[in-house]
């Protein structure tokens, strides 16, 4: 059977060659970086070339990359360090409402500790409202989170003017790089942004690595207690042949990315453009301009029928894909993404998320096409909405 | 997460459709809410003879509809009103936690159906008693 990954913005395959980095150190150099012996000594300078390599290639400090377990965690860290470091500053927070959940959920406990929230709303193509976000800022704001892209629908968010609006009024401004690390060169110098996440397994790095750069002098508590790890803090033994092989991931990643960048684009272009022209009552969540959504993200809802069911019928033909279905998460909501851009309930439910590698070739792109047209129509034959309607 | 049994059920569901005169209808769920079922039954002598579903859901909804279609078909209307979804979900070899909700579905479509025929018969307006959905 054919097995094509159409689901890059869950993770990717780890690169040969960033395997290859990593493996002496699991077995050769397998010391802990923070031992004084030469066992310790050769893995902390692993570490600190890893460090090195990442800060050139986003323009950072190597003193301002902090690793840490994944994007989760820097979430994590960035919104409750600064509350804990702020909180006699002021209590308040804005985010936009299409936050990954790593970001959501800790809100959501955060306002339990008395922490007070604005979630800013988005257009019909997810982007943040900037009106509405600087309307938002209040004396007592001290912070604001707006991610560079989305993780569902791929719009790439106008993170430069929040920014700009964040300093204007003095606010430090942290945002969730997850999504975008992989698909735009980015410089946080020239970005001027004060915190941001990223993880390794988004970019053919390995799993459960990544990052939060902070920018000196900001003050953020950490979260995580322990050793001197970090700097003192970050505490816990560093994942060496992890940050090796994300440092290497993301080196690969930025030598090729415009050429791959163009690539997975036009394999995206060209699945939008056949599943918009062949399968009826397909609608195409996220911004409509290409360039302003992620190049390897297409989102769809199908009207009719319900989106994990379409996730099996994919999956039983080889493809794998993800769904915004709420049956599938348990809380029968469906994803606050869509919800948020406006698309109705019965729609949303009918969502899949296809996101293209540059591993992926146009022969997948097209029998990903033929078997989502099959799926659908059989699926629709079974409605009980579709009546009617062919 | 779903067993094999289960995604037979989906991959090759049974009883697919409407049946043509039916004498009983029960249609239950939201689309809000993520899954419909529409179960259409045809009664001879109080004894189910042919069921048919159409279903708006997720994988479980689909193969627990095809299954209690299935399960009901020469039962009679008090026995199939006894059917619960942990027996259709027993006849699945069991479903994810997280899914059971959608096999109570398929219970109150056949019940909802016998329902729909007994007031039928009864002389009682479909159209009163049809079961919201939104
Ligand atoms: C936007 C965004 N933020 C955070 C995360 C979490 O990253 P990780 O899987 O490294 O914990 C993800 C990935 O799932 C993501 O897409
Ligand atoms: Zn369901």
């Amino acid at each position: 059977m054919k097995e094509i990954y159409l689901d890059h913005a869950a993770t990717t395959r780890l690169d040969e060659r960033v395997l290859q980095k990593m493996l002496p150190y699991f077995t050769e150099t397998y010391g802990n970086a923070n031992s004084q012996h030469a066992f310790g000594r050769a893995a902390q300078k692993a570490v600190d070339e890893a460090r090195d390599k990442i800060a050139t290639l986003i323009g950072a400090k190597p003193n301002e990359v902090y690793f840490t377990s994944g994007g989760t965690e820097s979430d994590n860290w960035a919104l409750r360090g600064t509350c804990n470091s702020l909180k006699n500053k002021g209590r308040h927070v804005i985010m936009t409402k299409i936050e990954h959940a790593a970001m959501l959920s800790t809100a959501k406990e955060l306002e339990k500790d008395g922490f007070e929230f604005t979630f800013v709303g988005v257009d019909k193509e997810g982007f943040v409202d900037l009106e509405e976000l600087e309307k938002a800022i209040r004396k007592d704001t001290i912070l604001i989170c707006c991610m560079y892209a989305n993780n569902e629908i791929g719009t790439i968010e106008p993170i430069e003017e929040v920014v700009k609006i964040a300093k204007d009024h003095g606010v430090l401004c942290f945002t969730d790089a997850v999504q975008a690390m992989g698909a735009i060169d980015i410089d946080v110098k020239k970005l001027n942004v004060d915190m941001m996440s990223f993880s390794a397994h988004k970019f053919n790095g390995p799993k459960g690595v990544g990052a939060l750069y902070i920018k000196t002098g900001v003050p953020v508590a950490r979260l995580i207690s322990g050793g001197h790890q970090e700097r003192t803090r970050r505490g816990g033994t560093t994942n060496v042949p992890g940050v090796v092989g994300f440092a290497e991931a993301l080196k690969l990643t930025k030598e090729t990315l415009g050429k791959d960048v163009e690539y997975v684009r036009s394999l995206r272009d060209r699945f939008i453009q056949r599943v918009t022209a062949e399968i009826p009552f397909a609608r195409l969540n996220g911004p409509k301009d290409g360039n302003k959504r992620l190049p390897n993200n297409a989102d769809f809802s199908f009207e009719y029928i319900e989106g994990e069911s379409i996730l099996f019928s994919l999956d039983l033909a080889g493809i794998a894909v993800s769904s915004g279905s709420a049956c599938s998460s348990g809380s029968l909501e469906p994803s606050h993404v869509l919800l948020a851009i406006g698309v109705p309930e019965e729609t949303a439910h009918g969502s899949i998320r296809f996101t293209f590698g540059k591993e992926n070739t146009v022969e997948e792109v097209d029998y990903t096409v033929e078997k989502l047209k099959e799926t659908v129509q059989r699926l629709r034959s079974m409605s009980p909405l579709y009546e009617g309607k062919e | 997460m779903y067993n094999e049994k289960v995604m037979e059920a989906f991959k090759n569901p049974q009883n697919v459709g409407e049946v043509e005169n039916y004498d009983g209808l029960g249609k239950v769920g939201n689309a809000a809410c993520g899954d419909i079922m529409q179960i259409t039954i045809k009664v001879e002598n109080d004894v189910i003879t042919d069921a048919k579903f159409k279903t708006f859901g997720c994988a479980a909804a689909i193969a627990t509809s095809s299954t209690a279609t299935q399960m009901v078909i020469g039962m009679t209307l008090d026995e199939a009103l006894k059917l619960t979804n942990k027996q259709v979900v027993e006849y699945l070899e069991g479903l994810p936690p997280q899914k059971l909700h959608c096999s109570v579905l398929a219970e109150e479509a056949i019940k909802a159906a016998i329902e729909d025929y007994r007031n039928k018969k009864a002389g009682i307006h479909a159209k009163d008693k049809e079961p919201e959905y939104v």
